[in-house]
């Protein structure tokens, strides 16, 4: 960039600089990447610490695995329905606490006090990149559930009501990945320079509501994408009658 | 990169959020309005209905968002500076 200057020192924002890892012809976003493997190693470590020592009685960290089990269980049931939603449990789950984690690991923790030669840490869902792979990782699996349950069958979808609608359906499938993924980056990233700009307008009091807004909307746009996932793939592996 | 470019890139990242908020703002007011009225009616159900309200406020909100990110592809990505 460099030709907007003036948006740069405002607030001391670095959208659009990142910190460029050369593998061969592949050039990545490494702040990411560090971002993401420390949320993925806090919820490994979540869930080995959890299950441990498993009690009947459950208590601390079993007692709050047990609690996400249940609501991630809960969630994908009403969406996918009873007969096919244990199969896609676990995808549902890791993605709803991927994207928690990464939201709410982005607001609260003080990235800003390790500094990087360009770009700095933040959530890892505030990069276009992570929401795009986990949107197609989405489109991949619902295609999958279709064709796995139903077979060739799985096309009759595309006809369903009525022919007309196969040319809807057919945008409807690049849409579903694009409106998914741009969601969920355009939310973290206006959470977070909303909070930006108010902390260089008035570092004083006033962000802090405004930062639990932000938690707020990170929690839910985590919630709604994991909904829509499990939506998308019930409504790939419902049968018509 | 070119003033014109410049200028025309701020109104538009401008208009691209304001113009975004319209309908959504509209389709909240007469979302809250017909959750007010839901609860008025039968008060008891009012957790269910505010659970529901929230998560269709973001799909709505997600519409301005977009507008927003089209502004900052304006501002900061963009691909017409050369």
């Amino acid at each position: 960039m460099g030709s907007l200057p003036f948006f740069f020192t405002f607030a001391e924002l670095e959208v659009g600089q990142h910190l460029y890892w050369q593998f061969g012809n592949l050039r990545i976003h490494g702040q990411v990447f560090l971002t993401s493997w420390i949320v993925i190693g806090a919820l490994l470590a979540l869930v080995v610490v959890g299950t441990k020592k498993m009690e009947r009685d459950p208590q601390g960290v079993q007692n709050l695995l047990e609690f996400l089990w249940d609501y991630i269980r809960d969630l994908a049931r009403t969406q996918i329905g009873e007969k096919v939603y244990r199969d896609w449990m676990p995808f549902i789950g890791t993605l709803f606490l991927f994207i928690f984690v990464s939201n709410w690991g982005g607001a609260l923790v003080p990235w800003r006090l390790i500094h990087l030669p360009s770009g700095e840490l933040g959530a890892p869902t505030a990069d276009i990149n992570t929401t795009v792979a986990l949107a197609l990782l989405v489109s991949l699996s619902y295609f999958y559930a279709g064709l796995s349950n139903k077979g060739l069958r799985y096309f009759e979808y595309y006809v369903h009501p009525t022919p007309i609608m196969l040319p809807f359906k057919i945008v409807e499938d690049f849409t579903k990945p694009l409106s998914l993924s741009f969601r969920l980056f355009g939310n973290i990233l206006a959470d977070e320079l909303v909070v930006a700009v108010l902390v260089f307008l008035v570092p004083l009091v006033l962000p802090v509501p405004v930062m639990f807004l932000g938690l707020f909307t990170s929690a839910i746009q985590a919630l709604i994408f994991a909904t829509l996932a499990a939506y998308y793939i019930g409504e790939a592996v419902e049968e018509h009658h | 990169m070119d003033s014109i470019v410049t200028a025309a890139s701020v109104v538009a990242a401008g208009l691209a959020v304001g113009l975004g908020a319209i309908g959504p703002g509209i389709g909240q007011g007469s979302a809250a309005q017909g959750a007010v009225e839901g609860i008025a009616r039968q008060p008891e159900a009012e957790g269910k209905i505010r659970g529901t309200l929230l998560l269709s406020f973001a799909f709505m909100e997600s519409l301005t968002i977009y507008g927003l990110v089209v502004a900052l592809v304006l501002l900061f990505a963009n691909p017409f500076a050369g």
